[in-house]
C-alpha cells in the first residue's frame, strides 16, 4: 500500500472518507461510493490496488456471493484476504474491496459477469472461478451467449490466469475454453433452459446421463464436455486424485450450495489448501449477506431465500421445508430486480400446489397472474407481516428477488 | 380445427425461448381449456421438422446469434410457410415477429433474409428499446388497449400487403417513425410486446383463439390477467 503513488494514496483514502460518511448516512456499506471517488481521482487504482496481491475473480449468474464467502472462509488459514463480502461487485466495489485491507497479500472478489473482462484485465488475476450461465434481468444484463463470448475474448488475452471452471455448463465451458490453464469441476446444471444448443456452432447439445455428472457433446461439431478434474456426486465430491469428501456437514442448504462448495474447493486447492482442510471452514458458513438466514418474528421461523431468476427459484424450491410447509413469495420489479416480470413465467410454480402461498411485493398482482395459471391456490397479502401473522406458530420459508429480499430483512432488523 | 383438438405449436424453444415466452402457450391453453377446447402443445426443437397439422404457431424472442439460426432452420423445413398457406394462425414476438418478415437485422445489423410470411422489413436502430409499451388496436380486430413490455433494437416498417396491429400509446413499437406497434395479415400476427405478451392481454389471447377454432368463444370470467392488465396500463400511462 505504501507503494502506492500519492495521488492514488489520496484516492484511496477520500474514498474511504466518503463511505463512512455514507455509512453513517445509513446508505449502506459506502463501498461502491469510496470506489467511485477513488477510480474519478486515479481511473488506475484498480490495477495499482491489485499489484503483487494474489486475486481470485469469481462469476456466475448465481451463487457469486456465497462461493466468494465459501473461498474466503476457507483461505483464511493463508492470512488477511480482502473481499467485497457484501456484493458490491463492480469495480468500485472492487477498489473498496482492496483498499480496505491494504496488508492483505490475497483477495476474492466476486465480479458481475459483464466486469469479467474488464477486472481481468485491469488485475490479471490469478484465478477466476466460473461457474453458471443463465437467463437474467433481460432488462438491463447482456444476453449470455454474447457474454460468453466476451469471457472468451479476455480469457485469451490473460495467459498467466488459472481457470476454475463448471464443465456441466456448455455455456461457461465454452466461454473458459480459450483460457491458457483451465480445472474443469463437474458441479452439477440444473436449470437447462438456456443450454439445448452447441455455443460453439449452433447444433443441438445431446446429453447422457441423468442430473449429475452427465456427459453432452455437439450432435454437429467437436465441441463436447471436457473431462472433468473434480466431480460432485450426491453430497460428494471427488477430487482429482481420487479422495472422496463429503459435503453432508456444509450448514448451507440444497444442491445449489453443494456445487459452490465443490468450487470453492477446487479454488482453495489452486492455493495449496487440501479439501480436509478446507471442509471444517466451508462447514461453518450458516448465512450469506441474509441468505438462508433463519429470523424469529411473532413466534414465526421465517427462513430467507433470495431467487433473483429462473434458475434461482429452481434451487430455492429445493431447499424448501416438505409440503404442507407454508411458503411467502415477495416479488419487486425496481432497477436492480430487473423492471419487466417476465420471467415469472420461466419458473414452474406447480410444486407449490398443496401447500399455504402467500403472495406479496411491489409486484404482487404478477405474481397473482402467475400462480393462478399455474394452479396454485394462493392469498395476495399487502406486505410480508400479514403472511407472517396468517401462518400458524412455526416454520415460514420466504422467497423474495432482490430489493423484496432487502426489504424483508430491513424490516426484520437486518441483524442477520 | 379439423381435429378434436386444438394444436399448438411452440416453434424452437431450444432458440426462440429467451424470457418468459411459455407463458403464452400457458395462456392460450389456459383459456381454451375454460371454454371446453382441449389443446395439444407441442414444444418442438430446432432439429425437428416443424408439423404441418398445427392450427396455431408460436414464436418467441431470441438472441441475435439463436434468430439467425431460427431463421435459417425454418427457411430450410418450409413448414412453417405452409402453415401460414393453409391460413394457419402464428404468433410471434420479438425476434420471432422479425423473423416472419422479408429481412431482419443480423449480428452486425446486416440485413438477412427472413420467411417473408408477413410484409415487414426489420433492421437495426440506434437505440435499444426497453420498458412499458402500450398501444391501441386496430379497430377491425375488436381488441382492447394492448399492454406489454418491450426490450429490441429493431426497427421494423410495414409494407403495402400488411397492417399495423395498434398505434403507440406509450413506448417505442416498430420504431421507424410511423407511431405503429407490431403487423398484422390474415391469421399471422407479430408484436414487439416481448415474452408472454398474452398474459396481460386476453383479449389478444382470445382473438388468435377464435381465429384458430373458427368461431366466436364465449367470455370468461375476470382473471387476475385483467387486474395486471389494468394495473400495468395505470403505471405506464401515468404523469410521470
Amino acid at each position: 500500500m505504501s507503494d502506492l503513488p500519492l495521488r492514488s494514496q489520496l484516492a484511496v483514502a477520500l474514498g474511504r472518507t466518503a463511505a463512512r460518511m455514507s455509512r453513517l448516512a445509513g446508505k449502506g456499506d459506502g463501498s461502491v461510493i469510496g470506489g467511485r471517488i477513488g477510480l474519478r481521482l486515479d481511473p488506475e487504482l484498480l490495477t495499482r490496488l491489485a499489484k503483487d496481491r494474489k486475486l481470485v475473480l469469481v462469476s456466475a449468474t448465481n451463487g457469486k456471493t456465497t462461493t466468494t464467502r465459501l473461498i474466503t472462509s476457507a483461505m483464511a488459514p493463508l492470512g488477511e484476504i480482502a473481499t467485497n463480502a457484501f456484493g458490491a461487485n463492480m469495480p468500485t466495489g472492487h477498489v473498496s474491496a482492496l483498499a480496505s485491507a491494504p496488508g492483505a497479500r490475497y483477495g476474492v472478489l466476486e465480479c458481475d459477469e459483464k466486469y469479467v473482462p474488464m477486472v481481468l484485465k485491469e488485475t490479471g488475476a490469478n484465478v477466476v472461478a466460473l461457474m453458471n450461465l443463465s437467463r437474467d434481468q433481460m432488462d438491463r444484463a447482456a444476453e449470455i451467449w454474447l457474454l460468453a463470448g466476451k469471457w472468451r475474448r479476455a480469457l485469451e488475452a490473460s495467459p498467466q490466469s488459472h481457470v476454475i471452471a463448471n464443465c456441466d455448463d456448455p455455456l461457461v465451458t465454452w466461454g473458459a475454453a480459450t483460457a491458457k490453464s483451465v480445472t474443469w469441476v463437474a458441479a452439477g446444471q440444473h436449470w437447462r433452459e438456456d443450454s439445448w444448443c452447441c455455443p460453439e456452432c449452433g447444433g443441438p447439445l445431446d446429453r447422457q446421463g441423468g442430473e449429475e455428472d452427465s456427459d453432452w457433446r455437439c450432435r454437429q461439431c467437436h465441441f463436447a464436455r471436457p473431462r472433468p478434474d473434480w466431480v460432485l456426486r450426491g453430497d460428494t465430491v471427488v477430487a482429482p486424485d481420487g479422495r472422496a469428501v463429503p459435503l453432508a456437514q456444509l450448514q448451507l442448504p440444497g444442491r445449489a450450495n453443494r456445487s459452490n462448495a465443490a468450487m470453492a474447493l477446487a479454488v482453495v486447492a489452486q492455493f495449496g489448501v487440501p479439501p480436509e482442510q478446507a471442509l471444517p471452514a466451508l462447514a461453518q458458513v450458516k448465512s450469506v449477506a441474509g441468505r438462508y438466514t433463519t429470523v424469529e418474528a411473532q413466534g414465526r421461523e421465517l427462513r430467507l431465500l433470495l431467487s433473483k431468476n429462473p434458475a434461482g427459484w429452481l434451487e430455492a424450491f429445493d431447499v424448501l421445508a416438505p409440503a404442507p410447509g407454508p411458503v411467502a413469495l415477495s416479488i419487486n420489479a425496481q432497477g436492480p430486480d430487473g423492471r419487466d416480470t417476465s420471467w415469472l413465467w420461466d419458473v414452474d410454480y406447480r410444486i407449490l400446489r398443496g401447500r399455504p402461498v402467500w403472495a406479496t411485493g411491489e409486484r404482487r398482482v404478477d405474481l397473482a397472474a402467475r400462480l393462478e395459471a399455474a394452479d396454485v391456490a394462493f392469498t395476495l397479502v399487502d406486505d410480508i407481516e400479514q403472511a407472517v401473522t396468517a401462518v400458524p406458530p412455526g416454520r415460514l420459508d420466504v422467497i423474495a428477488n432482490y430489493t423484496a429480499f432487502q426489504d424483508i430483512r430491513t424490516r426484520y432488523g437486518r441483524a442477520l | 380445427m379439423p381435429s378434436d383438438r386444438l394444436k399448438i405449436v411452440w416453434i424452437y424453444p431450444d432458440l426462440l425461448s429467451t424470457y418468459g415466452d411459455q407463458g403464452n402457450t400457458i395462456v392460450l391453453e389456459r383459456r381454451a381449456a375454460l371454454r371446453g377446447v382441449p389443446t395439444e402443445t407441442v414444444h418442438l426443437r430446432s432439429d425437428e421438422p416443424v408439423p404441418p397439422d398445427g392450427d396455431l404457431y408460436l414464436l418467441g424472442g431470441g438472441e441475435d446469434r439463436p434468430q439467425i439460426l431460427a431463421a435459417q432452420r425454418l427457411r430450410a423445413d418450409g413448414g412453417l410457410a405452409e402453415a401460414a398457406r393453409r391460413n394457419a394462425v402464428i404468433f410471434a414476438v420479438c425476434a420471432g415477429y422479425q423473423i416472419l418478415g422479408h429481412e431482419f437485422g443480423g449480428e452486425e445489423g446486416q440485413p438477412l433474409p427472413g420467411l417473408g410470411l408477413l410484409d415487414i422489413r426489420s433492421g437495426r436502430g440506434q437505440q435499444r428499446a426497453v420498458g412499458e409499451v402500450v398501444g391501441d388496436v386496430a379497430a377491425e380486430l375488436n381488441v382492447p388497449r394492448i399492454t406489454g413490455f418491450e426490450n429490441h433494437q429493431g426497427v421494423t416498417t410495414i409494407g403495402p400487403n400488411a397492417r399495423p396491429l395498434a398505434k403507440v400509446v406509450a413506448g417505442v413499437g416498430n420504431g421507424d417513425g410511423q407511431g405503429f406497434e407490431g403487423a398484422y395479415a390474415g391469421h399471422t400476427l407479430g408484436t414487439y410486446m416481448h415474452g408472454p405478451a398474452l398474459v396481460r392481454n386476453p383479449g389478444l389471447a382470445d382473438l388468435l383463439l377464435t381465429w384458430a377454432v373458427g368461431m366466436e368463444l364465449p367470455q370468461l370470467p375476470p382473471s387476475w390477467s385483467e387486474r395486471l392488465r389494468e394495473e400495468r396500463l395505470n403505471a405506464a400511462l401515468a404523469p410521470r
